[in-house]
């Protein structure tokens, strides 16, 4: 009867493991490298985007002494939105293509644990967005002038408020993949361009009418915007705005967290993690 | 030491009700280790329901689960290392070969020696040419084989089977059963095979639970089934039981 236990490690019980997280990792990678258009399908709106936004702000700053001056909002502004909303998508896509392949059984079959899933889940957001922003950040040098990379500190501290925000709309919508099915596959793919009008990505917080600023500024991308405006206008770097944003982070991932659980638990009670279709 | 704690699956009182109708009714069983049960029903029965309670993928209504000594869902976590299943109702990414699959699930399983148990494993189950193969290339029979490899990696203690040969050609399904029993034989796993395959539960199982409308109608072995109900083979005493003929009217 103990047979099991002579060929598996002694990591099997029920602490927290980065093997079993890895290995996820690894599965999901495979994936990726045996597919051209998943990989395509990573840079091509990006680059779409960037161009469109790009040159769009190049024709405004011929006719306009603001944008003149302030060069790089708008490019600055589709990158930074990329990041927030390609590292939601490449959660949510890991997620959905254990649906799609109908082995979301074997894997919650598995002794694989919630925590450990969600945090491959984050790693491969991290991976595909970096396959997907990176050519694009290069691509905005090459024709706009515009180098992300120098914003330095200042980006990574933009980075990170934005992709801890990706994660908890992607932490939540997971859930919502769990309990209800494919069915609720269309949140994936909207759920953040709800964030789009109100965090005020291409313009400032100001222009909102003022009861709907109290919403924006409860947003922790609102405060990276802003920031980046700051920084790109007015050549200031807001710690104060990034550490709101963290803060609002915190509260936003826990609260993703915990309704990813609860969702969770309620799948099992419904008896829909064995039917994953619509 | 109480049954609960020598029985590999004890199941006690099991209800599973969604929106106020039962799919499992109050269903009390236990399995000793080592042995092969088989669960019979037709659709709707309740069999999946009970397996995937048993997994602890849905969580009863009321009763409880308890499997190798932890009770399900709560305690999973504990021994769902020491089970694995196979169902062909989820399959594996069709886009990864069939090595890089059962790797990930042996990583999974935190198999020690993943290579050896692959290479041991497909030689087993005749999967050596296709381990480099997308898994979504391989025939029917092919994928259950794989399936089957997933479900075997880390040498279960319990294995829960829900149709394991169905929708495969009579050759392969009849191939699948000597690698179950062969697997049984050598590694005393206690064994739950959810089947419409009558003939499938008579070579594989020493004891049948016949499950109608989420209740066990029958519990025995085989032979005494087919003696209590006048019956030739397990099909007609099947038949028996879900046209609801009692065991009298039956042996008349």
């Amino acid at each position: 009867m103990s047979k099991s236990r002579a060929i598996t490690r002694a990591d099997t019980g029920v602490n927290f493991s980065l093997n079993r997280v890895s290995a996820m990792v690894r599965r999901y990678w495979y994936l990726l490298r045996s597919s051209w258009p998943r990989i395509l399908d990573l840079i091509y709106w990006p680059t779409v985007q960037m161009l469109m936004w790009g040159f769009l702000q190049l024709y405004i700053s011929q006719n306009a002494g603001f944008f003149a001056r302030a060069g790089g909002v708008f490019i600055g502004s589709v990158l930074l939105w990329d990041i927030l909303f390609r590292g939601q998508l490449g959660f949510s896509i890991s997620f959905l293509e254990e649906m799609y392949a109908r082995n979301l059984g074997n894997i919650m079959m598995s002794p694989l644990r919630p925590t450990e899933f969600l945090l491959a889940l984050m790693i491969m957001s991290v991976v595909r967005l970096s396959i997907g922003m990176i050519p694009v950040s290069i691509l905005a040098i090459v024709f706009f002038g515009f180098n992300l990379w120098a914003l330095g500190l200042a980006l990574a501290a933009f980075f990170a408020n934005l992709i801890l925000t990706s994660w908890s709309v992607g932490i939540f919508v997971a859930g919502l993949l769990l309990r209800n099915g494919l069915g609720a596959e269309s949140m994936a793919w909207t759920i953040m361009f709800l964030f789009l009008p109100l965090t005020c990505v291409y313009y400032p917080v100001a222009v909102l009418p003022e009861w709907l600023q109290y919403f924006a500024w409860a947003l922790p991308p609102t405060y990276v915007f802003e920031g980046m405006r700051a920084l790109v206008i007015d050549h200031a770097f807001r710690a104060d705005l990034m550490l709101e944003a963290f803060a609002f982070n915190i509260i936003l991932f826990a609260a993703a967290s915990f309704a990813f659980l609860k969702l969770l638990q309620s799948a099992r009670i419904h008896g829909s993690l064995l039917q994953t279709g619509e | 030491m109480d049954a609960q704690n020598t029985s590999a699956i004890a199941v006690d009182r099991l209800v599973k009700r969604y929106k106020g109708v039962a799919a499992v009714d109050g269903i009390s069983f236990r399995l000793l280790p080592g042995t092969v049960t088989g669960l019979l029903g037709g659709n709707g029965a309740g069999k999946t329901t009970t397996i995937a309670m048993i997994m602890g993928l849905v969580t009863p209504t009321s009763g409880t689960v308890n499997v190798l000594g932890a009770e399900m869902p709560r305690e999973r976590y504990r021994v769902l290392h020491r089970m694995n299943f196979e169902s062909p109702y989820v399959d594996m990414p069709t886009r990864l070969t069939v090595r890089q699959n059962l790797s990930v699930f042996a990583q999974l399983y935190a198999v020690a020696d993943i290579d050896g148990r692959i290479a041991s494993l497909a030689a087993d189950l005749d999967l050596t040419e296709f381990l480099d193969r997308p898994t979504g290339k391989l025939s029917a029979g092919q994928k259950t084989r794989v399936s089957l490899a997933k479900s075997l990696l880390n040498k279960p203690e319990v294995l829960l089977l829900d149709e394991p040969t169905a929708s495969l050609d009579p050759d392969t399904a009849d191939w699948v059963r000597s690698r179950l029993e062969e697997y049984r034989r050598e590694q005393g796993a206690t064994v739950l095979l959810a089947s419409h395959n009558m003939s499938e539960v008579e070579r594989l199982c020493e004891r049948v639970i016949i499950m109608k409308k989420g209740r066990i109608e029958d519990d025995d072995t085989p032979e005494r089934l087919l003696s209590r109900y006048g019956r030739e083979t397990l099909e007609e005493v099947f038949l028996d039981v879900a046209r609801g003929r009692r065991q009298s009217e039956a042996a008349q």
